[in-house]
């Protein structure tokens, strides 16, 4: 039946990505990962909410190998994640993580380049690629010569978004990279990322503990706790779902957001708004 | 006659014994670093083999440097002539500054590079030579300039053995009851550590990305 549901799957929308039964732990700890069954849609952004330890990462490094399950698989253009060249499987995909992971030693224009230099493409053809992405990506083209230490947070993570886009990767990872932002650089990333995904139209698995980040940039929900999959919903569902755990997820979140950010910058949930 | 005079007197052979000892030193060195960098390297890419290795060249540095000599000497090969054997006692010496700090320099690099070139798909050898070792590299030359200063000092010792090297002043002194003598083959051991030390650090600094 499985069989048949993912032939059926590949005709009519193919999934970009598949969990299927997907469990993960390490020796010692318990399950990281239980029973995790989702599907990822070509050119969708899916946006895996929850709080810290509640498997949104690990999920996302199954997908790129950089783990593997102990149960279950993950499907990667309907190829198991096992089976594939790890190598070619991580260059069809982009990754951009909240640390960025700049290479320090790199200029900004050889960080974004790195990619198409280690898949060989000519010189001739990186540079330009290079002056593209960081048009894409609001760059000034003057940094192009700046080391990573001489950029601002905010440019560092332009130059994280620019590097994982850079081979055209049809699958971008993202793990919590507008979060050590300040909220308004943030809030200026996340309009710029939307706008951009909208005409660029990757597959995107967006990691985050931040609601109205979801809100925003999520076409569908995931949240996770605890391991888990609980709810999975179109945005504009999700902030009127009434399962308990989404409930109390908003619940706990307006309550931060009235205490910490009350006044600085008003805190809607809204997600036809921001869209 | 003061240390002043004795050089002067002996240029020659301060020159001679300077050169000895620099061949001494610079042979076990890039020895040293041919084994111990690689050696360093491959305990990052299998982490069982880092115990033994480290301890390994731990024990080693322990010994003392006489009885290493003295150790050695049944060696073939390595045993006819005393350079050969003072150049592999050096050498042994050498090669834990070099593994520990090539090991520690690569490990030391920011796990979030390392993730994201993992995650963007390098493969090892392309982590390894376009971002691990770039990185590590103030660290390993670190390495080198330690154990080329500990060398230039033990290479004193190897005149025990008939080696050469400025050694052969600091004991031909020592049975004269001599200090000039003595100081004729310390004090240029010691301004060759200094200088040793100032280029390799130099050097260091130059090649740290920051």
């Amino acid at each position: 039946m499985q069989a048949e549901e993912s032939r059926r799957g590949a005709v009519a929308n193919p999934a970009a990505i598949e969990f299927r039964d997907v469990s993960y732990h390490y020796d010692s700890a318990g399950n990281l990962l239980e029973g995790l069954s989702l599907e990822i849609r070509q050119g969708e952004t899916l946006v895996l909410l929850g709080r810290s330890g509640s498997g949104k990462t690990t999920s996302l490094k199954l997908i790129n190998r950089l783990l593997l399950p102990s149960r279950g698989e993950v499907l990667v253009e309907g190829r198991a994640t096992r089976e594939w060249d790890v190598i070619r499987l991580r260059r069809r995909i982009g990754y951009v993580i909240q640390e960025v992971g700049l290479f320090p030693h790199f200029t900004v224009e050889r960080n974004i380049g790195v990619v198409p230099q280690i898949e060989n493409w000519p010189a001739e053809r990186i540079q330009p690629r290079v002056r593209e992405l960081m048009d894409l990506t609001g760059l000034d083209p003057r940094l192009a010569g700046r080391y990573p230490r001489e950029l601002s947070g905010g440019q560092r993570q332009r130059v994280g978004v620019a590097r994982a886009l850079a081979a055209d990767p049809p699958i971008l990872l993202m793990d919590e990279p507008f979060g050590a932002l300040d909220p308004l650089t943030r809030a200026e990333l996340q309009k710029q990322f939307a706008a951009l995904q909208q005409r660029l139209h990757k597959t995107v698995v967006f990691v985050t503990h931040d609601l109205q980040e979801a809100l925003i940039l999520g076409e569908r929900i995931a949240l996770m706790e605890a391991g888990k999959l609980v709810t999975l919903l179109p945005g504009k569902e999700f902030v009127r779902s009434p399962d308990p755990v989404v409930q109390k997820y908003l619940a706990a979140f307006r309550g931060v957001s009235a205490e910490n950010e009350a006044g600085d910058e008003p805190v809607a949930i809204h997600p036809a708004k921001s869209r | 006659m003061n240390l002043w005079q004795f050089i002067l007197q002996n240029h020659v052979e301060v020159a001679e014994l300077t050169f000895e000892h620099l061949w001494l030193v610079g042979a076990s060195i890039i020895l040293a670093v041919m084994v111990g960098i690689p050696l360093g390297i491959l305990i990052t890419r299998r982490p069982v083999l880092s115990k033994p290795v480290l301890g390994t060249a731990n024990v080693i540095q322990t010994i003392p440097s006489l009885a290493l000599f003295g150790f050695l000497l049944p060696a073939p090969w390595i045993g006819e002539r005393a350079d050969r054997l003072a150049i592999l006692a050096l050498t042994l010496y050498a090669l834990l500054p070099l593994i520990r700090n090539t090991y520690t320099g690569i490990q030391g690099v920011d796990r979030a590079v390392v993730e994201a070139a993992r995650g963007m798909g390098m493969t090892d050898r392309q982590l390894l030579w376009q971002v691990q070792l770039p990185l590590a590299m103030g660290v390993i030359i670190a390495g080198v300039r330690v154990a080329t200063v500990i060398s230039v000092g033990l290479a004193t010792i190897a005149a025990a053995i008939g080696a050469g090297g400025l050694g052969e002043y600091i004991f031909r002194g020592l049975a004269m009851v001599n200090n000039s003598v003595i100081l004729a083959g310390a004090v240029p051991a010691a301004i060759l550590a200094l200088l040793a030390d100032v280029g390799f650090g130099w050097l260091e600094k130059r090649l740290s990305p920051h």
